[in-house]
């Protein structure tokens, strides 16, 4: 089988400044490789700074990408731009740490999960009852589609980002601690619902779940990458991985939080 | 816990005032460019009708601002210059404000040579005096309201500039922006219908606080000689035009006066109220 998303020696250096002349440069990632396969949950884990949004945002090419290159779908997409994104965000979407605001404050949750479809050539109206489709099935009612960010709770805006996430249908899902900002219980709510997307989409839905929390990746991930200081330490099955660490970094993260 | 009362209750009133200055004001406001659209029916005689047999009259029943010395009825030019005064006021805060925060949304969003560019260039004209600055150019352009005009909005722009580029700055590397590159929404999409009604509130409080300061200004300029020249009635002039006679016919200073007074008030005091009212600790959430 195909890989829907592979990344070989993806390489992020952030430039401060002039090189040379007082400016610093951060190595964030380094040389980092790995395969997305269909219907394949990857874990990403990795200390604070280590370099996993950055990751996340070169994928989604919200950044330059230093070095290496992104295929998806068997597409290299590394340095694309422009109007051409729009098709790999049909393929490619996200959800990021902070729910709410990553909804403008300014438009309803229904005008942000639309717009993608809107985007897409959608009609105002057909967009709108395909959004009350996609709240109804991420566990939200109708009504949320016109309230505000600011007026409904964490975790009901982290289902609304899944929902505008999922609205195109992607291929590949990222989560960048999708869940980091919620409380226990409503974490748990919202990797229900992942794993709920997962199983009726089947291989049509892979997922790039970035989180700092081993104990939810080995709930819920197929394979589990470790990242230190912009670098894969460690990977494989989480469970194996858990049981048995190899690196040092990796005894320490585990030792820190069993 | 009566303690605890208090603060409680002291904003309540303050928002209360706010909401009730909001209406008094924008009515006051209103009323104002209401008069400015239609001075042409609001004038009891015709503004630019000289009569020397009535020359000079004090204020009376028939005259309530007096005439000036060639006869023509003080109320009614009043009245015809607010659209002058109101409405080139209006158009030149128009005018500063969109191209001030186009250019600095464009500043803040591109970065690098062509910000770096416009902000000296901004920098340039803020580190001159501002009106000192309006006169030089409308000397230079000659006088008429036209160039007054583009006179004050050459010296007023960076000022939005600065504003629509430090929000930008501020704004763009805001989750809510990056959804809606993921959206598939266009760069000019995400500015537009995202970016701008983000970063448009602490600009139109600007806007609405300089609507008076730029009243002045204009009026400083005409009476100066080189905005609106007479026989254009425009409340600047008009003072300029009597001036000599302030001592034996107070009445002709006196109405341009108090004309360029109430509007500059009533327009500061908006001004003042939309910016209490747009802060969101004032407003409390
Ligand atoms: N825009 C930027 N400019 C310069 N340096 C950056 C930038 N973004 C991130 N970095 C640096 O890159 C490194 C990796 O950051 P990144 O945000 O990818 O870490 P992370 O693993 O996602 O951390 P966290 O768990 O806190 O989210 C850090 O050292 C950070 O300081
Ligand atoms: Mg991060």
């Amino acid at each position: 089988m195909e890989p829907v998303l592979k990344v070989e020696n993806l390489t992020k250096v952030y430039q401060r400044g002039t090189p040379g002349k007082g400016g610093t440069a951060v190595n964030a990632v380094r040389g980092l490789s790995f395969a997305l396969m269909p219907g394949e949950c990857l874990g990403i884990i990795g200390e604070s700074g280590s370099g996993k949004s950055t990751v996340a945002k070169m994928i989604t090419r919200l950044t330059d990408v230093t070095e290496g290159t992104i295929l998806l779908d068997g597409e290299d997409i590394t340095r694309r731009r422009g109007s051409r994104m729009r098709d790999v965000y049909q393929k490619l979407q996200m959800v990021f740490q902070m729910p709410v605001e990553s909804f403008d404050p300014r438009q309803t949750l229904g005008s942000g999960i639309g717009e993608s479809l809107r985007n897409r050539g959608m009609g105002r109206k057909a967009a709108g009852e395909e959004v009350k489709k996609l709240l109804l099935m991420c566990g939200l009612t109708e009504e949320f589609a016109g309230k505000y960010p600011h007026e409904v709770s964490g975790g009901q805006c982290q289902r609304a980002a899944i929902a505008r996430a999922i609205a195109v249908r992607p291929k590949v899902l990222i989560c960048d601690e999708a869940t980091s900002a919620l409380d226990v219980t409503v974490q748990k709510e919202i990797i229900q619902l992942l794993n709920d997307l997962r199983r009726k989409q089947g291989d049509g839905l892979s997922i790039l779940f970035i989180s700092h929390d081993i104990a939810l990746v080995q709930q819920f991930c197929d394979r589990v990458l470790v990242m230190y200081h912009g670098e894969v330490v460690e990977q494989g099955n989480p469970d194996e991985v858990i049981a048995h660490p190899q690196d040092p970094y990796t005894k320490r993260l585990i030792e820190s939080i069993l | 816990m009566n303690r605890s009362d208090i603060p409680v209750r002291k904003q309540k009133i303050r928002r209360d005032t706010t909401k009730l200055r909001l209406i008094v004001f924008g009515t006051l406001a209103g009323l104002l460019i209401l008069c400015s659209i239609f001075s042409k029916y609001l004038c009891p005689y015709d503004p630019y009708l000289q009569d020397l047999s009535i020359a000079k009259a004090p204020p009376g029943s028939a005259h309530l601002f007096g005439t000036d010395r060639y006869g023509r009825d003080m109320l009614s030019r009043v009245i015809i210059g607010s659209r002058t005064s109101i409405f080139s006021t209006l158009l030149l805060v128009a005018i500063i404000t969109v191209t001030g925060t186009l250019i600095g949304v464009l500043c803040g969003w591109h970065g690098k040579k062509l910000d770096t560019i416009l902000m000296r260039i901004s920098d340039i004209f803020l580190a001159f005096p501002g009106l000192v600055f309006a006169l030089a150019v409308a000397g230079v352009l000659g006088g008429g309201l036209h160039n007054a005009i583009i006179a004050l909005a050459a010296i007023s722009w960076p000022k939005y500039a600065r504003i629509a580029r430090s929000q930008t700055l501020a704004q763009k590397e805001t989750t809510y922006l990056q959804a809606a590159v993921l959206s598939g929404s266009s760069t000019g999409k995400i500015i537009i219908r995202h970016l701008i009604p983000n970063i448009i509130g602490p600009i139109l409080v600007t806007a609405m606080l300089d609507i008076g300061t730029m009243m002045m200004e204009l009026a400083g300029l005409s009476f100066l000689g080189l905005g609106a020249k007479p026989p254009m009635a425009e409340w600047g002039s008009m003072m300029s035009d009597s001036r000599s006679m302030m001592a034996t016919l107070p009445w002709i200073t006196f109405a341009p006066g108090l004309a360029i007074f109430i509007s500059v008030m009533v327009f500061n005091l908006l001004g003042d109220t939309i910016r209490d009212y747009a802060d969101p600790k004032a407003r409390g959430r």
